[in-house]
C-alpha cells in the first residue's frame, strides 16, 4: 500500500465512524465504542481485502464476514453502506420499528451481512462451519470473524477454537478488537483473559498481534494468514474503545450509550476535521 | 401389515440418514462425541468426509452447523436431548431458528426410558423448550417406519427441525405398504367417540394397545398420533374435541409445555373440553430399566387404560 491508498482507508474508516455516530444517535441507543475501535479493521477487509460483491450479496464464492461482537454493527453497517450494499440513509433508522438495519446483525434482513450475531461467542461458531464447508466444497473463499476481547470470556469461542485448530481451519482469520473495556470495566478487571496470545497459540492457531489501528500492521498480518498452512490464524489487534472522537476514547462509560445532539455534533465535526485534513493530504 | 420390526427410533434415524445421503450430497453429519449411541455413527462409516464430531462442545456443534447452513449445506446435529436442546438452547434460538438456517437437530435418549443413566440423562422437557422457538418445527415419531418417513420429510423440509429420537427399542406398529407421512398432519390411528387419547412419540403404541383392549370392554376411544407437535394440526384436534368432547393426552414427557399444552392451546381457542394429561407430572426421573421406568410413570398400556375407563365412567 502506499501512501495515498493509506490515506484513503483512513478516510473511509472515519466515513464508518461517523455513520457509527449518526446511527447511534438516531437510534439513542447502541453501542459507539466499540464500533469505533473495530472500524479500521472492517474498513480493510471490505475495501482492501475481501471478495464481496454489493451487488449479488448471497454470490456463493464470497470471502465471508462474521461480526462475532454482533453490538458493534454501527460501523459495520456504515462500511456496508459505504460499500455499495444498501443506502447510507438506512443509518439513520438503525433500530427503529420496521427498520432493515437491526440491533444486532440480521442476515435475512440486510445485505451483506453474512450471519446473524448479537449473542457473543456464537458467531466464531458460525465463521468456522462456513470454512469447513469452504474445505468440504473445495473452494478458495476465506472467512474473517472479529470477536470482542470480553467476548473472548465465553466458553464457546474456545470450543470453535479447538475446532477450528483439529480442522486445520487454515481458511479461517480470527480478530479479537482488544480495546480492553467490557461494559463492567476494565477486561482486566472483570475478569482477565491474558496472556491472551499465549491461549490462542496452546489452543493450536498462528497468532499475530497487531495495532489495530494502522493498516500497514493489517495488512501485514491478514498476508501473513493467508500464508499460514494447516491451522487457523488469530490476529490479535490492540485498539482504543471509541478511536476517533476524543470525548469517547477509552471510556467504558461509551461502551453502549448513544451520543446527543450536542455530542453527535461535536463528534461528528471532529471526524469531519479528520477526513477534511487527510483530504488535504491527498 | 409387514412384519413388525423392533427397533429403537435412534436407529431408524441413522438409517434413514444414510439412505438420503446417497443422493442429497449436501446433507453433512455432526455429533458431539455421542455418535455411537445417537446412531449418527452409521452414517459416520459410511460418508466420513461427511461427518465431523464436534467432541463433548454442543453449544459449538451447533453453530457450526448453522455457519455451515449459511453456505447452502443441510446439516444434521446429533446428541442427547438434553444437551442439544438444553446445553445449546440459546445457541439453536439465536444461530438457527432466529435466522431461520436449514439446520436439523437430533435429541436421542430422550424421555425417561433413556433408562439407567438416571434424570440428569432424561430429557423430559426438550419438546417444551424447542416449541417454544419461533420458526422451529418439532417431530416426535413414534417408531421404525415413521421415524423413517419424518427424516426423510424434515430433510425434504428448507427451515429448523427438532427430531426427537429415543433409545429403546420398540415394536413398529405402522404397516410401511399404507404408511404415509405429512409434516403437520395428525394420523387417526383408532376411530371411537367416547374420548379421543393423543399421544405422541414412543408411547403411541401403549395408548394403541390401551384402545384396542377396551374395545371388548364396549368403550370406543379414538386415538390420534401427532408426530408433528408443531406446528400442530389444529383441524384433527379441534374435530376431536367436537366429537368426543373429551380429551387425554399421553406424552413421555413433562405435562409442562409439551404435547398436553400444545393440545390445550388449541382446545381453548376453538372448542375447549376436558383434558386429563398422561406424561410425567412435573418431576424428575430416576435410574432404572427403561420399561420399569415408564410403568413406574404412568405410560403403559395398564395405566393408560385405567386413565381411559375412569374418563369415560366405565
Amino acid at each position: 500500500m502506499d501512501s495515498s491508498e493509506i490515506k484513503q482507508l483512513k478516510v473511509l474508516a472515519a466515513k464508518a465512524r461517523m455513520g457509527a455516530i449518526l446511527g447511534t444517535y438516531h437510534a439513542k441507543s447502541g453501542h459507539p465504542g466499540g464500533s469505533l475501535s473495530a472500524a479500521d479493521i472492517f474498513t480493510y477487509l471490505y475495501f482492501k481485502e475481501m471478495r464481496v460483491d454489493p451487488a449479488n450479496p448471497q454470490w456463493a464464492d464470497r470471502d465471508r464476514f462474521v461480526l462475532s461482537k454482533g453490538h458493534c454493527c454501527p460501523s459495520l453497517y456504515a462500511i456496508l453502506a459505504l460499500k455499495g450494499f444498501f443506502d447510507w440513509d438506512e443509518l439513520t433508522s438503525l433500530r427503529h420499528v420496521g427498520a432493515m438495519l437491526q440491533g444486532h446483525p440480521d442476515m435475512k434482513g440486510t445485505p451483506g451481512i453474512d450471519m446473524s450475531t448479537g449473542s457473543l461467542g456464537q458467531g466464531v461458531s458460525a465463521a468456522c462451519g462456513m470454512a469447513l464447508a469452504g474445505k468440504l466444497d473445495k473452494k478458495d473463499y476465506r472467512v474473517y470473524t472479529v470477536l470482542g476481547d470480553g467476548e473472548v470470556e465465553e466458553g464457546q469461542v474456545w470450543e470453535a477454537a479447538m475446532f477450528a485448530a483439529h480442522n486445520k481451519l487454515d481458511n479461517l482469520t480470527l480478530f479479537v478488537d482488544q480495546n480492553g473495556l467490557q461494559i463492567d470495566g476494565p477486561v482486566e478487571q472483570v475478569c482477565g483473559i491474558e496472556p491472551l496470545d499465549k491461549k490462542f497459540e496452546a489452543f493450536g492457531f498462528e497468532v499475530i498481534k497487531i495495532d489495530g489501528h494502522d493498516f500497514e500492521q493489517i495488512q501485514s498480518a491478514v498476508e501473513k494468514a493467508k500464508t499460514v498452512k494447516g491451522k487457523p490464524t488469530a490476529i490479535l489487534a490492540r485498539t482504543v474503545k471509541g478511536k476517533g472522537v476524543s470525548f469517547m476514547e477509552n471510556q467504558v462509560g461509551w461502551h453502549g450509550v448513544a451520543p446527543n445532539k450536542e455530542q453527535y455534533e461535536a463528534a461528528t465535526a471532529e471526524l469531519q476535521a479528520q477526513i477534511d485534513k487527510l483530504e488535504g493530504e491527498c | 401389515m409387514a412384519e413388525t420390526v423392533m427397533k429403537a427410533t435412534r436407529e431408524s434415524f441413522g438409517e434413514a440418514l444414510c439412505e438420503l445421503a446417497e443422493t442429497n450430497p449436501d446433507i453433512v453429519v455432526f455429533d458431539a462425541d455421542l455418535a455411537a449411541a445417537t446412531k449418527t455413527g452409521v452414517f459416520q462409516k459410511k460418508f466420513p468426509e461427511r461427518f465431523f464430531d464436534c467432541g463433548i462442545a454442543e453449544g459449538n456443534m451447533i453453530g457450526v452447523a448453522a455457519g455451515m447452513a449459511a453456505t447452502g449445506k443441510i446439516p444434521v446435529a446429533a446428541s442427547f436431548a438434553m444437551f442439544a436442546t438444553g446445553r445449546a438452547f440459546e445457541q439453536i434460538r439465536n444461530s438457527v431458528a432466529y435466522p431461520e438456517l436449514n439446520v436439523k437437530i437430533a435429541g436421542s435418549h430422550a424421555g425417561i426410558s433413556t433408562g439407567e443413566d438416571g434424570a440428569t440423562h432424561q430429557c423430559i422437557e426438550d419438546i417444551a423448550i424447542m416449541r417454544a422457538i419461533p420458526n422451529m418445527m418439532v417431530l416426535n415419531p413414534a417408531d421404525h417406519w415413521e421415524m423413517k418417513a419424518a427424516t426423510k420429510a424434515a430433510l425434504e423440509y428448507n427451515g429448523p427441525v427438532y427430531i426427537r429420537l429415543g433409545r429403546l427399542a420398540i415394536p413398529s406398529f405402522n404397516d410401511p405398504e399404507t404408511y404415509s407421512f405429512e409434516l403437520g398432519k395428525g394420523i387417526t390411528l383408532h376411530e371411537g367417540n367416547d374420548v379421543a387419547v393423543i399421544a405422541s412419540g414412543l408411547v403411541v403404541n401403549e395408548a394403541l394397545k390401551a384402545v384396542k383392549e377396551l374395545e371388548a370392554e364396549g368403550i370406543n376411544a379414538r386415538l390420534i398420533n401427532i408426530h408433528t407437535i408443531k406446528p400442530i394440526d389444529r383441524d384433527i384436534i379441534i374435530k376431536a374435541a367436537q366429537e368426543t368432547g373429551r380429551i387425554i393426552t399421553v406424552e413421555e414427557h413433562n405435562v409442562v409445555g409439551g404435547l398436553a399444552d400444545a393440545v390445550s392451546e388449541v382446545v381453548t381457542d376453538a372448542c375447549p373440553v376436558k383434558i386429563t394429561r398422561i406424561g410425567v407430572q412435573d418431576r424428575f426421573g430416576f435410574s432404572g430399566p427403561a420399561w420399569e421406568l415408564l410403568d413406574d410413570f404412568g405410560l403403559t398400556q395398564p395405566h393408560i387404560a385405567r386413565v381411559i375407563r375412569e374418563v369415560v365412567g366405565k
